[in-house]
Parts: structure tokens; sequence; C-alpha cells
């Protein structure tokens, strides 16, 4: 604190209670949507309060879905969201901290050119090479299957760049020491680096989770059976019939189970989550 | 940079990157060179012949004043949405950063919406300002303001654009808070002994000492704009009413949608890399500059 103030710090508290207060009202107001009575809501006699129906709202998103829109239960939708973004955060660490070890352990042909085809891939994102790609998935059989959804999310080098980062650091002591004592590169790589990199995998995991579990253009395009859908895509089939028919209840309950996953994420892991933030950016 | 301790073995390295060489050759390569090369063809209606045309795809994508507006409508809303929720976000780091009690509570409550995903965003917003049942509608209305997004584009635009800045003031706010804790307080106090009062030690010391961050947030804001808007568009607006809220890769998509057209629909694609990729140049121009977190 460089000088005294008056009123101490009311105005910075105050700032940052409307900054809180601006960022959460709209979830707030989907919550209290989602236990409230759909007529009410369509009628525009919404109470800014919580209703009396969470319970009833909530079994009946989860297990039998919208009476008109989409017919699977979000249910499905939230089990297919998780093994989408489970398979995209441990497919992209496992394959990138593989490679990233080849890069840097390894003095092999073709080094730099493998460096440079993986590097190039940094920051171009699937959206703008999206019916190409489409049109590959779909030669290869991969429509509507969860290797379609996240292999094509999987082909990108920040988490390559991330880890030879990383090795770049670990002395080389290390390696000496484990050759005295008889390691070959398999078990260097388990025994050493491994445990070593644990916290990078940690944080890596956390940011490709969340970017995994809110991928939203490519799930669109590759599935097409309702029992593939993603929640994300799940809950823009529930708004596009017109507005008098639109359960709201339903969605807003989808919204918030939509956004609960990734967001405990966050809050819970806050640590490795503004790591990995950091790291993977820069 | 290289290590000077290497393993010897022929065979293992290129064991251990081929999945990833595999997964990017065929859906990172692949696509992307189909794209460049399908963006030379023109086919004729039923895909039966195909003839090499040069630039003519590009050549009519220029021409093509849909597309024209799209451009201008797309860096609208870049700027738009990095203004805003980047002077937002920095209001409230800059808050964040004093020596506050339950500072890391503020900061928990600051970033969570990250983690919401833009689909979800538009959902909310459209939800609050629906014309007929929003309750930030009715409060519109009630104000006497005749507030109909599904009707007037710029109301529309503004929509897609207060969510999508919604979204982005958490990730902003985090960075500029991560750029703030860097600055050493000794400079601070300096000024402040110097007698410069706090408002002039923010605009002469920490704002300058802040621009490597505000520089890259800058970059990311505006890659943002262009592909996470998506969601938000498509859940929001579709881009209407009458293209309002198309922006070029919501574009490229109700384009894609419609068929037809593969050549021009490939050199919108390769023109939307191009921008990325200059975008992640000039990103690294500057990381290379040493920025601190």
């Amino acid at each position: 604190m460089v000088e005294r103030r008056r009123f101490g710090n009311l105005i910075p508290h105050l700032i940052l209670w409307v900054g809180i207060a601006l960022v959460a009202f709209p979830v707030y107001l989907a919550f209290v949507a989602s236990t409230q009575d759909n007529a009410a809501i369509a009628n525009g006699q919404m109470s800014l309060l919580p209703g009396d129906l969470f319970f009833e709202t909530y079994y009946k998103t989860l297990f039998v879905g919208t009476s008109g829109s989409t017919r699977e239960p979000v249910g499905t939708m939230l089990f297919n969201s998780f093994v989408m973004a489970m398979a995209i955060a441990v497919g992209k660490i496992a394959i990138s901290i593989l490679s990233a070890y080849a890069i840097v352990y390894f003095r092999f042909r073709f080094r730099m050119a493998v460096f440079w085809l993986i590097f190039i891939t940094l920051m171009l994102p699937v959206e703008v090479r999206i019916y190409p790609t489409y049109k590959i998935a779909a030669d290869l059989n991969l429509l509507d299957s969860y290797s379609g959804l996240t292999l094509p999310l999987i082909a990108s080098a920040t988490a390559t760049l991330l880890f030879r980062q990383f090795f770049m650091t670990v002395p080389d002591e290390l390696l000496e020491a484990s050759r005295i004592d008889g390691a070959g590169p398999v078990r260097f790589f388990k025994d050493t680096l491994l445990p070593l990199s644990r916290t990078n995998i940690a944080a890596l995991f956390v940011i490709l989770f969340i970017y995994g579990w809110n991928q939203y253009l490519w799930p669109l395009l590759i599935t097409t059976r309702d029992d593939m859908q993603t929640i994300q895509i799940g809950i823009r089939k529930m708004i596009t019939t017109s507005d008098a028919l639109t359960e709201w209840p339903v969605v807003m309950a989808t919204a918030v189970l939509a956004m609960l996953p990734p967001v405990a994420v966050v809050v819970v892991m806050q640590k490795l989550f503004v790591r990995g933030l950091v790291e993977t950016e820069k | 940079m290289q290590k000077q301790a290497v393993f010897q073995s022929r065979l293992l390295p290129l064991l251990l990157i081929a999945p990833q060489v595999a997964i990017v050759l065929v859906f990172f390569y692949w696509p992307a060179a189909q794209a460049v090369w399908q963006s030379f063809l023109l086919q004729d209606a039923f895909g039966l012949s195909t003839t090499f045309i040069w630039f003519e795809n590009y050549q009519d994508l220029l021409r093509d004043p849909d597309y024209f507006n799209s451009v201008v409508r797309t860096f609208v809303f870049s700027a738009a949405i990095a203004v805003c929720s980047l002077s937002l976000a920095l209001l409230f780091a800059v808050m964040a950063d004093k020596p506050l009690r339950g500072a890391t509570a503020y900061r928990t409550l600051m970033i969570w919406p990250y983690a919401v995903a833009p689909p979800v965003v538009g959902v909310l917003w459209v939800f609050m300002l629906n014309p007929s049942l929003g309750v930030l509608a009715q409060g519109l209305r009630n104000l006497g303001f005749d507030w109909n997004p599904l009707l007037d584009g710029n109301q529309a635009a503004a929509l897609v654009i207060l969510a999508s800045v919604w979204k982005q003031i958490s990730y902003n706010f985090l960075f500029f808070l991560a750029g703030l804790q860097a600055i050493p307080s000794s400079v601070i106090e300096a000024a402040a002994i110097d007698g410069a009062r706090p408002v002039r030690r923010f605009w002469t010391i920490v704002f300058p000492l802040l621009s490597p961050t505000i520089f890259f947030l800058i970059v990311i804001n505006v890659v943002y704009a262009f592909f996470d808007t998506f969601g938000i568009i498509d859940t929001m607006t579709r881009g209407g009413p009458a293209k309002a809220t198309e922006t070029l890769v919501y574009k490229v998509y109700l384009d894609g949608l419609l068929g037809g057209n593969l050549g021009g629909s490939a050199a919108q694609s390769v023109i939307l890399m191009a921008i990325v990729i200059a975008l992640t140049a000039i990103q690294f121009r500057f990381v290379e500059r040493k920025v601190t977190y």
C-alpha cells in the first residue's frame, strides 16, 4: 500500500462487486428459470427468485429430455461430452509427450523437419479447414463415432511445444545418472521424465478437458445421430423450435448442467488451470 | 538450443513420433492442402468435371459485396469485442491487484466464465434479451427503448458483441492480473515518493509496463472474435437478421452447408487460414521480445 486512503478500499471492493454481479447475473437467471414453470416464463412473468420445480425439471432434463425438439435425454449428452473431453485431453497429452520426447532426446534424420511439421499446426484452429476435414472424416467412415469427434481436434501442436520446452529445462545430469544405472530410453522416460512432468501434465489436462468439453462447430458437423450429440449441440437444438414451444426451464437446466463440469474444474483446480492457461498461450 | 546428452537409437524415435505425425498429416495437412487445391478449381453444377482456373475464385470472392461486408463486419466485431472486454477486464484487474481482503475469492469469482462454452453463453444471453420474455428486454422496453434484435440488425450485432464480451472478460482479467502482479512495487513506490498521484502513476508507469500483455491480449481477442464467437452467433442469431451478424467463419459454415460453390468455399477457408497465420506471426514476433506474465 503506497498511500493511506480516507475510505479504505471501499471503491475497489465496490467495483469488484459490480464486476462479479455482472458475470454472475446471467447464470443466476438461468438457474432461477430452471426451477420455474414454463408458462410463467413464456408469459414474461418470471420471478427473480428460485421456484420450487428444481427436482422435477432436472429429473426431466437428465433422464427424459424435452417433449418436442430433442428426443435424447441430457444424461446421454453429458456422457458423450465427457467421453469426448477425456479422449481429447488424454489423447493429445499422450501423443504430444511421446513426440516431444523423441524430438528432444534423440537425434534422427528429419528431426527438425518433423518439429516444423508439428509446429506449423499451432493456432490454426479446425474452423478454418472445416469442410475439407469433414470430407476426410466422412471418407474414413468416422461420422457419428467417438474417434471422428476427437481425432481431428487432437491434431495440434500446443502440447508438444509445451513438453518440449519443459524437457529442455530438465538437467542433463539426470539422463547421465540413469544411464550409469543402466536405464535405457524407455526406462528413463517412465521412471524419471514422466514423474517430473506430473504438474505439467495435470495443468495441460485441465485446459484440454475444458477445451474438449466446450467444442461446438466440429461436433455440430460430425454428429447426425441423436444419441451421439454432445451437450453443446443438444442445447442448440432445444431452442430452434419457435418461441412458444421452447421449454425454457429444460433449456436453462441443460445450460446449467453444460457449464457445471468445466466451471467446477476451474474453481477446484484453479492453480493448475491458471498455470495451464498461461503456459499453453506462451 | 539442443540437448547434449541424447540416446542413440534409430527406430525408437520414429515410433514415438509416428502417432502425432500421422494425425497431423491426415487431419491437418491433407485437408489444408485440399482446401488450397480446391480454391483454384471450378466445378460444374453436377460435380462431373472440374477446371483449373487459377485465382478466379478469389477474384469472385473479393468482388462479392456480401463477402466484403462480412470482412468489414468481422473486423468491427473484433474491434468492439477487444476494446470493451479489455477495458472492463483492465479496470477489474487493477482493482483486484490492490491489497484487498478476500483478493483470492475475487479472482475466483471473476475467472470462472472462461469455462462456459460459447453456445451456452449464447443461450444465456438470448434468454435475458429475448424480446418477448427476456427479463432485460422487458426492462429496456419499460425504459421506452424499442428492443427487437430479431428484426433490427444493429441490435442483433450488439447482442452478439455483448455476449462475447461477457465471456472474454474472465480471460483478459486473468492475464492482466498476472501482468500487474509482475510489476515491481519499488517502481510504483518511487513514483509515489516523487509525488505522482495514483491516476498519473497508472498512466505513466503501470500502463506502459503492461503494454506487452495488452498487445498479446489484443491478438488473442481478435482470434477469439474470429473463431470462438461461432457458437454464440449460432445459438443467438444464426447470422441474421439479413446477415447482420454473419462473420467470416459463420459465412464459411453457411455457404458450405448450402453446398454448391466448392471452390469459392475453399477460397474462403484459405483466406481465413492466411489471416490466422498472419496473426500468429505477429504474436510470435512479440513473444520473442520476452513478455512478463
